[in-house]
């Protein structure tokens, strides 16, 4: 379940990727972060295959649950890299501007944030 | 048990091979290389893109070993390194799992490292060129 629910997130973020308008949101990095772990996540699948064989496709429901509330944390971990990275590198100046001081008309120096 | 180690590993030599082709680039383009000599994609592209999968892969795997209690805070950070035949069952692990996962995920990179040199390469988008 863990290898599944990261192939999905890998697909959505580069079909995204790939009807993205410009390269600000860095949804590349994101990408390869995802198709990464889904390509190790595979290797440990086809070595858990050969050691249960046909057991590998029933696996327990408690196992199951187990594997997909670890999925979901890797996306959401995945997600937290990805936006900690794009606020650092902030390729839009968002955060720049926001913490940049104006002084208005009246002298009063003021911030966006 | 600790197979993202491997990977890890590769993803730092990259990274440091990655920022001297780079820096090679940049002198070459100083010294005014013709542009009809340089890829399409720079190889510096190429590498951070295997650079992010590996570090990626790895940092989402490392978080799967501590989920499942095998890399902890406090050292060792190993658990299998508190008893000699987990260590070895771990070592085990690092030469076959992890290999194979560095070497899966690096011999992907190469086939999409040529898939997008030939398709920048297409007649259609002969002249732009990747920044």
């Amino acid at each position: 379940m863990t290898l599944l629910i990261t192939v999905f997130a890998a697909v959505a973020v580069t079909v995204k990727w790939y009807n993205r308008k410009n390269d600000d949101m860095r949804l590349g990095s994101l990408a390869l972060m995802y198709w990464g772990a889904s390509l190790m996540w595979f290797v440990d699948a086809i070595v858990e295959y050969i050691e249960l064989e046909a057991e590998f496709f029933n696996p327990e429901a408690a196992d199951m649950l187990n594997d997909s509330f670890l999925g979901l944390s890797v996306v959401a971990l995945g997600l937290v890299i990805w936006v900690v990275r794009l606020l650092i590198a902030d390729p839009k100046g968002v955060i720049k501007k926001a913490f940049t001081r104006k002084t208005d008309a009246t002298g009063t120096e003021t911030m966006e944030l | 048990m600790a197979c993202f180690t491997v990977s890890l590993a590769e993803a730092i030599v990259v990274k440091v091979v990655q920022k001297r082709v780079a820096k090679k680039e940049k002198l070459a383009e100083q010294n005014h290389v013709t542009l009809e000599e340089k890829p399409l994609i720079p190889m510096s592209t190429r590498l951070g893109w295997l650079s992010k999968l590996l570090f990626g892969g790895s940092a989402l795997l490392a978080f799967e070993h501590v989920w499942h209690g095998e890399v902890v805070p406090w050292f060792p950070f190993l658990t299998a390194m508190n008893d000699p035949a987990d260590a070895m069952e771990m070592l085990t692990e690092i030469g076959t799992v992890g290999v194979g996962m560095a070497a899966l995920v690096t011999a992907v990179w190469f086939a999409m490292s040529k898939t997008a040199l030939f398709i920048v390469g297409r007649p259609e988008f002969k002249g732009s060129r990747m920044q």
